[in-house]
């Protein structure tokens, strides 16, 4: 009874990121970087390019490991205990890039089956009977039998997502996925992360699309040097930014 | 008063200007065709004059010898054939499994790095005939119980060892192809790096290498002549007994012309594979 009472009134925070250091050879990243980000929300990094912002989503996820800090999901999972349960974190916190990474080799549907089928173990028909859910959702039904060459950025893109989406991840981790397309492709790949955030997926996002940012976000997290610079709620960071490095930065990308 | 758009299929061309790229082309046909001619003409008048020609003429290209000595040639190419059809499968598991074994990271696995790395190091750098020679006079003079002492068996044991050490280099640079946000996009789907290997990187670094694969299969296809050091009868073997009963020339022509005959198809081939494989990367794009 408490516990419910609890967990509605002050949601926990679902990711919390505390004091996280990484560098790579002598260059400091993430110099001791700390976040919350409550479940079912969506939190927006912006900052300019080597802020941070990358680093920091490849560490929620464990694809680097962190110099210093920790990194908690759901206050149970811990990505940055040694012994670390990479298959739990991945299998709960999926990650889109900003070049899709389609595995070229593979057709459109075997590129979103093969995290089901080799690591949820689950059977082909199933696997592939999801996939095709997916891709009817976003549209995609029609290029299940394509090899990712003939496929638009958009297209690649959104492929991409369903991919991490088939893993039926908890955290949707998105880093500048719309940096690399043509501008007038940009808008189907934020149709399919708004579809997501209504749908109730966490999601933390490095994005370089300012007025996405103001619409989608719940938090604003500025990054500069490798930490958060100055955060709060899309209309405090846009409409009134405290710091003067927020300002300028705001209004070079303005 | 719209202007007319045509469709998105419709291909228009100037027929002037078809017509005249038309007339280049046949032009530059005859010209090419022309320039081969003479050229030809200038070398069968340089050699047919030269003094020694006749001479050459009788030792190597004798039609009687040639057909006499055919059958044989190509009766002891089928060893030749053998031999690669059994060194070459072994050669890519070789390969396969020693490439693999360079790039595991696991400490464990260290005495299995710096062995395949040895392997490399050795069989690369001593030539493929001095291999042959070695194993194909050293193992059975070992007289270890077990182990056979047929000059054939050690033979393609030692084009086995020799090529598999070159083809794991090649698998080697094919996986270094394969760009390390693949290995990671995989790594986050929760694949293992069994996994990523097994479905990500290795069919995308074989796909990668399969042009320069082809070529070491050419070179392999020739180099099973050298088995004829250690004595069996294949296609050079025959071919020099042959000339040495006859003092004639002509059957090292005919082996040769056999090689030719098996190599040039396969030569096309890698061509081939070459061009498809360009031709999809480019339409490949970022991936």
């Amino acid at each position: 009874m408490s516990f419910e009472f609890k967990s509605e009134s002050e949601p926990e925070s679902f990711i919390r990121v505390d004091g996280v250091w990484k560098s790579f050879d002598t260059h400091p990243v993430l110099r001791g970087i700390s976040l919350d980000v409550a479940a079912h929300s969506a939190t927006v990094l912006i900052g300019a390019s080597g802020s941070g912002k990358s680093t920091l989503l490849r560490c929620i996820n464990a694809l680097e490991t962190v110099d210093a800090g920790s990194i908690v999901v759901d206050s149970e999972l811990d990505v940055t205990a040694f012994n670390a349960d990479l298959d739990a974190i991945r299998r709960r916190i999926g990650i889109v890039f900003q070049s899709y990474n389609l595995f070229p080799h593979m057709k459109v549907l075997e590129n979103i089956t093969l995290g089901p089928t080799r690591v949820l173990k689950r059977s082909k028909k199933e696997s592939i009977e999801a996939a095709m859910q997916l891709l009817t959702r976003f549209g995609l039904e029609a290029k299940a039998h394509d090899y990712p060459d003939r496929l638009s950025g958009g297209q690649s893109q959104r492929v991409a997502i369903v991919r991490a989406l088939a893993m039926e991840p908890e955290i949707m981790l998105f880093d500048e996925i719309t940096s690399a397309l043509d501008p007038m492709l940009v808008g189907e790949v934020l149709d399919t992360v708004r579809e997501l955030r209504e749908g109730g997926l966490t999601i933390v996002m490095a994005t370089h699309e300012m007025s996405f940012a103001k619409e989608i976000a719940d938090q604003v997290c500025f990054l500069r040097d490798g930490v958060v610079w100055e955060s709060g709620s899309a209309e405090q960071i846009f409409e009134a930014p405290q710091r003067a490095e927020t300002q300028s930065f705001l209004h070079r990308v303005n | 008063m719209n202007t007319p758009v045509p469709g998105a299929d419709t291909v228009y061309i100037d027929p002037l200007r078809q017509e005249r790229s038309r007339k280049k082309a046949r032009r530059d046909a005859a010209i090419g065709i022309a320039s081969l001619l003479g050229f030809v003409i200038v070398i069968v008048l340089l050699v047919g004059r030269s003094s020694g020609w006749e001479a050459v003429q009788k030792t190597f290209f004798d039609g009687d010898q040639f057909v006499e000595s055919f059958p044989g040639l190509l009766q002891a190419f089928w060893l030749n054939v053998r031999i690669f059809l059994i060194a070459e499968p072994l050669i890519l598991i070789v390969g396969l499994l020693v490439a693999l074994a360079r790039t595991v990271k696991s400490p464990i696995f260290l005495p299995v790095r710096v062995l395949a790395t040895l392997y490399v190091d050795i069989f690369r750098g001593v030539p493929t005939i001095l291999i042959i020679f070695l194993l194909g006079f050293g193992m059975p003079a070992l007289q270890l119980p077990g182990v056979p002492s047929d000059a054939i068996f050690w033979g393609t044991a030692a084009l086995v060892l020799s090529y598999g050490a070159y083809v794991a280099e090649v698998f080697r640079a094919g996986i270094g192809s394969v760009h390390p946000s693949q290995t990671m996009a995989a790594r986050s789907l929760g694949l293992s790096s069994f996994q990523t290997n097994r479905f990500v990187v290795l069919p995308q670094a074989v796909r990668n290498v399969t042009p320069p694969l082809l070529n070491d299969f050419i070179s392999l296809q020739k180099d099973t002549a050298l088995v004829a050091v250690l004595g069996p009868i294949e296609i050079l073997r025959r071919a020099q007994i042959d000339t040495s009963s006859n003092f004639n020339y002509t059957p090292y022509v005919g082996a040769a012309l056999i090689f030719i005959a098996l190599t040039i198809p396969m030569t096309r081939f890698a061509d081939w594979i070459q061009v498809r494989s360009a031709r999809k990367r480019q339409a490949g794009g970022v991936s």
